[in-house]
């Protein structure tokens, strides 16, 4: 079984690729939607094209699948109507699958599923990513922050933190919001 | 107690009705919050319906069609009791291509014909096929496209290459070579124009006065069951037309449109669509095209059925369906006037009479038959003078044999 994975996000492609290998798939082509990948499609004739739900490029792949004459035999989207929680499922992580005509439904289900997974395990590593590099931001921005507060008030640093803290809870904010408020005023009034 | 409807759509300028109501709190006043959901292709749209992910989405008029007759993947019978607007597409071309066309482009948008005919006479010199962007098969504007193309012998599914697209591509896609053109929804043509790689070369208003466009769909088997709802809905979404049709409105309408979680382009671009005001080449000045984009006067909003069966008769010509009377039913049925009716029986917007009307018949606004205040229907001409009779499809379509 011949699968192809259409996306543009090289480390998603590659941990879903990953799985694939691990569950004993071995003809895995990953394609990026971008130029000609169109007539690269063609050319590999998939059994299964797995695509990010939230790919632009998505018409573009349904257009080909409508109007090819190099395809042997059409592709359609997979889905099973009697598993609506697969279907659910798959469209929360956000995969598509276009499965070629004819191939069972039995052998396409535990692809998707694993697809599925490694999406969702991809996008929970996404934000965790994310987060690490807000709280660094942050932190950032509060030791600034807390230096300038230092500075001008001679406070220690343990005082201007809290003094910070402080000033947050009494506004509402978070604290990174009102030390970026701090520095930008500091910065106005000339800076230190 | 307040009702939440996940509503699915994508970043265009014709979203406006959907945002406004939630924005400026028409939504709210039905007892209705409403959580609109950025998508960014059609086909994710249709899936997010069709599978009940949200209840209802701001879709192309035949794509709706075309998923009820079973032509874009998994067949679901859909309701569109709404049209979200009418007109808005812009056809521009590549800088190059377009020097081959009338030198004037105000001249070119004012002379669709014309420039149908010197278009025709471009594709041959062109350094391969042109090959033009569509949004979808199944959009309004490739369908008026292909329209406008055959009008002057372009047969096109052999002398030019249609190739499907998202809107947010097309601006890179130009800039890359892949494309030489293509017709959006706005922002997008006038992106491009203002990146200063592509004209102006055609209006949809000027190729179709009052072109079918975006309507609100549903699946019809929810629509049935949540009548009260579907109701408020419509309610709320009427008197954010309203506010999006009222020329002091739309600056505010543009920075809600701008904001990332909308369209996402920079206010004034959007604006000067909203406005009517298309700058057809960089550093020229704007053309004034008044009826650019209409979200409620003329009774905007209703869906009527001779409208939905102009669809199905482009499917038709372009061999994307086989005609049959049961086709013809199903296509007709999608659009719910009877819905519009219920639901705004109380407002006081002027509504229609009649279901079905002739399609390009009016020339000069004209007041006609509704069964309560004034309802002037604006002209609505196709540029090449034919007119769509609902009840003679037949006889339509062989008006276009000779074309191809």
């Amino acid at each position: 079984m011949r699968i192809v994975i259409i996306d543009d996000s090289g480390l998603r492609a590659t941990v879903l690729e990953e799985g694939l290998r691990d569950a004993g798939y071995e003809d895995i082509h990953i394609v990026p939607p971008r130029g000609a990948f169109v007539a690269r499609l063609e050319r590999m004739a998939p059994d299964v094209v797995l695509m990010d739900l939230g790919s632009p490029s998505r018409d573009t792949l349904e257009e080909m699948l409508i109007v090819s004459r190099a395809l042997a035999r059409p592709i359609a989207m997979f889905v099973d109507q009697s598993d609506e929680a697969m279907i659910g499922a798959a469209i929360d992580a956000g995969v598509s699958a276009y499965v070629v005509d004819g191939l069972r439904k039995e052998r396409v289900k535990p692809v998707l599923e694993l697809a599925v997974r490694r999406f969702n395990a991809f996008s929970r590593m996404q934000t965790e990513l994310e987060e690490a590099r807000t709280a660094l931001a942050d932190r950032k921005v509060i030791d600034r922050a807390k230096s300038i507060l230092m500075n001008q008030r001679a406070l220690s640093e343990q005082d201007a933190y809290a003094l910070l803290r402080s000033t947050a809870m009494n506004q509402g904010k978070r604290i990174v919001e009102v030390a970026q408020a701090l520095i930008t005023a500091s910065d106005l009034l000339g800076g230190i | 107690m307040t009702t939440n409807l996940r509503i699915a759509f994508l970043p265009l300028n014709d979203v406006a009705v959907l945002a406004a109501a939630r924005e400026r709190g028409f939504a709210e006043d039905e007892g209705l919050s409403l959580d609109l959901v950025r998508t960014t292709s059609w086909a994710t749209l249709r899936d997010r319906l069709v599978y009940g992910q949200v209840q209802a989405a701001h879709m192309l008029a035949p794509l709706a069609v075309a998923v009820t007759l079973g032509l874009s993947q998994q067949p679901a019978a859909l309701a569109a009791p709404f049209k979200l607007g009418v007109n808005g597409n812009m056809l521009v071309m590549a800088k190059d291509f377009a020097a081959a066309l009338a030198p004037d482009p105000v001249a070119r948008l004012a002379d669709p014909l014309g420039t149908a005919h010197d278009f025709a006479a471009a594709i041959g010199l062109w350094r391969r096929k042109p090959i033009i962007g569509v949004v979808h098969r199944f959009s309004s504007h490739a369908l008026m496209l292909r329209y406008w193309l055959a009008s002057a012998g372009v047969d096109p599914d052999r002398d030019v290459v249609l190739r499907v697209l998202p809107p947010s591509l097309t601006v890179e896609a130009i800039h890359a070579g892949e494309i030489d053109g293509f017709i959006a929804g706005e922002p997008w043509g006038s992106a491009a124009i203002d990146s200063g790689m592509a004209e102006a070369v055609a209006i949809g208003e000027r190729i179709w006065q009052r072109g079918v466009e975006k309507v609100l769909a549903f699946r019809e088997e929810w629509l049935e069951e949540n009548t009260e709802t579907t109701d408020r809905l419509l309610r709320a979404l009427a008197r954010a037309a309203v506010w999006c049709d009222a020329p002091e409105n739309r600056e505010a309408l543009a920075d809600i449109l701008a904001e990332s979680r909308y369209v996402g382009q920079p206010s004034d671009l959007i604006l000067q669509a909203l406005r009517g005001t298309i700058v057809p080449r960089a550093g020229d000045a704007s053309v004034s095209s008044p009826d650019f984009i209409l979200f409620s006067r003329e009774a905007t909003p209703f869906p009527w059925r001779s409208q939905a069966l102009w669809i199905y008769s482009q499917l038709v010509r372009w061999k994307m369906v086989e005609a049959s009377a049961e086709t013809q039913a199903r296509a007709a049925a999608v659009f719910r006037p009877d819905v519009y009716r219920r639901a705004l029986a109380g407002s006081d917007l002027p509504m229609p009479g009649a279901s079905m009307k002739l399609e390009g018949a009016v020339g000069a606004p004209l007041g006609v038959g509704s069964r309560k205040g004034d309802l002037m229907l604006g002209p609505d001409r196709f540029f090449d003078g034919r007119i769509f009779d609902p009840e003679r499809i037949e006889d339509y379509l062989a008006g276009f044999a000779s074309q191809h």
